[in-house]
């Protein structure tokens, strides 16, 4: 019994097969149309995707950089010491001595040693300080906190850079949502249509097969299965586009980066995201196919 | 087998075809029905293969009521039934094999296993050397005999005929009766609508008049 509901979905999927190669310029057609559509906000996605790993190289967790006046003493840096320890926002910190850093300045400009004309170490003492959590809210409020200490010149962190990526990540998956959906109804529409033209073009045999006893879903499921198969070739096909973009600007990517002195590598899509593309593509030409034989189908009256 | 109860069908246009018919047709039975263009022959036999159903009156065949039929119950009941359209309703973009298997892929039969049963259809109505050809290519006896073959490959518990030798000459249209008996042999219920005057005279079969729409005795 389930061997011969096998058989006949087998022989259906294999039938299909055969109809979308005989018409091959038609089919072609609208599987690049359903290609190009999934490549679009595949593609963006995927350049959000990498910037968000930049910006993880750089702004996932802030440092920030705490310098005391000229004048504190040892005093005054176990005092700060001791409140950094005990604040519970800070993960880890790294006291710099102004003599380290002046031996730093001294080691990293090389041969031309700038500092031998002076007569004293302009450099302050600081602390870097690690927090556990990289939002600005919570820098600005450690910020705001750490002010109020004494002997503390200057705090300098990056959390405006942060905040603008992230502001433009959130509008990059906004546009990759609204995308989708605009996308994915035209999707719908393009499969909507040419299952109806199908339909008009099986009209004899649908009603004959009625005539002799055929059950709805025995007619509904070749043109379930068309939908299903365009939709899952327009989305093979949109993977090789986003494959053929990637490979196509990667070096000039990669130049870009380098002027940003950003060690970018492009990502490609991961196997799950290419797993749920596919299958999502499969799924939005069957919904479409459903659609257009629901709407259509009983039209056909046997007469 | 089959049984009208006060059947009447009435056109939209507010035309009886059908007028309050009582009938019963026994399993194994082999009936002739019978009046001119647009008594309703045409439309008794589509209530019979529950095409159309009845404006009133009750119908019941193979013990089924057809108006409390469910729509999902109705393709099972027309497989019990063969049709043999008098436009034949052959697909012409397959072959005469293929117009024969599509009553058993219905039935959810594999196509690898029923060869043998299409082919023995195909021979029955003397096709069996023509199964590959289209039927563009078949003559109008041919595609009434491949029509046939289609409507027996199931081996439906009713056959209705609407015209079968209809435009056909006398040859072919005794050929055609000749299979319509031997199906009747081997105990199918056969209805025949025709209007072949040399049909009826030879049958010893029941002959149905229709008179405008109602039963003549």
């Amino acid at each position: 019994m389930i061997s011969a509901w096998l058989a006949q979905h087998w022989h259906v999927f294999v039938f299909t097969l055969k109809r979308l190669v005989s018409t091959p310029l038609t089919s072609l057609l609208s599987i690049i149309v359903i290609g190009i559509a999934f490549s679009l906000p595949a593609g963006i996605y995927i350049l959000i995707d990498n910037l968000q790993s930049i910006s993880g190289q750089t702004v996932s967790s802030p440092q920030i950089s705490l310098f005391l006046k000229l004048d504190a003493n040892q005093n005054d840096i176990e005092q700060i010491r001791q409140r950094l320890e005990e604040n519970p926002q800070i993960r880890q910190f790294q006291f710099i001595s102004k003599n380290a850093a002046l031996h730093q300045l001294q080691k990293n400009s090389g041969s031309v040693d700038i500092t031998s004309g002076l007569t004293h170490n302009p450099l302050p003492d600081a602390f870097i300080i690690d927090t556990n959590n990289s939002a600005p809210e919570t820098l600005g409020q450690l910020q705001a906190t750490i002010e109020d200490w004494p002997e503390i010149e200057h705090i300098q962190y990056d959390a405006t850079w942060a905040e603008r990526l992230s502001a433009i990540l959130r509008l990059g998956h906004r546009l990759v949502l609204m995308l989708s959906v605009l996308l994915s109804t035209a999707i719908i529409a393009v499969m909507f249509n040419t299952i109806r033209l199908q339909i008009l073009t099986k009209r004899e045999e649908i009603e004959v097969s009625k005539l002799i006893g055929a059950t709805n879903s025995f007619i509904q499921r070749p043109f379930l299965y068309f939908g299903a198969l365009q939709g899952l070739f327009g989305g093979i096909t949109a993977l090789c586009i986003i494959a053929l973009a990637i490979h196509a600007t990667n070096n000039e990517l990669m130049e870009l980066a380098q002027l940003y002195t950003l060690n970018l590598h492009i990502r490609h899509l991961s196997i799950n995201d290419n797993l749920s593309l596919l299958l999502f593509a499969t799924w939005l030409g069957w919904l479409g196919a459903r659609i257009s034989v629901a709407n259509h189908l009983w039209k056909i009256e046997s007469k | 087998m089959i049984n009208f109860k006060n059947v009447s069908k009435r056109f939209p246009d507010g035309h009886n075809v059908l007028d309050s018919i009582d009938l019963t047709i026994e399993a194994g039975e082999m009936v002739f029905i019978t009046g001119h263009s647009g008594a309703g022959k045409s439309t008794l036999l589509r209530l019979i293969g529950a095409i159309e159903r009845p404006t009133s009156g009750n119908i019941s065949i193979c013990g089924q009521n057809i108006a409390q039929l469910k729509p999902s119950a109705l393709p099972l009941l027309r497989r019990k039934i063969g049709f043999i359209f008098q436009d034949h309703k052959l697909l012409f973009d397959r072959s005469a094999f293929d117009n024969v298997l599509l009553p058993l892929q219905i039935s959810g039969f594999d196509h690898k296993l029923v060869a043998g049963r299409i082919r023995a259809a195909l021979d029955k109505v003397g096709l069996l050397k023509k199964e590959k050809a289209f039927p563009i290519t078949l003559s109008g006896g041919e595609r009434q005999r491949l029509c046939i073959a289609r409507a027996i490959v199931h081996r439906p518990t009713i056959l209705i005929a609407d015209e079968p030798t209809g435009n056909l000459d006398t040859a072919y249209a005794k050929d055609i009766m000749d299979m319509f008996n031997s199906f009747h042999q081997v105990g199918v219920t056969i209805l025949i609508a025709t209007h072949d005057a040399s049909l009826l005279e030879k049958t010893k079969q029941r002959i149905l008049q229709l008179n405008q729409g109602q039963l003549a005795a």
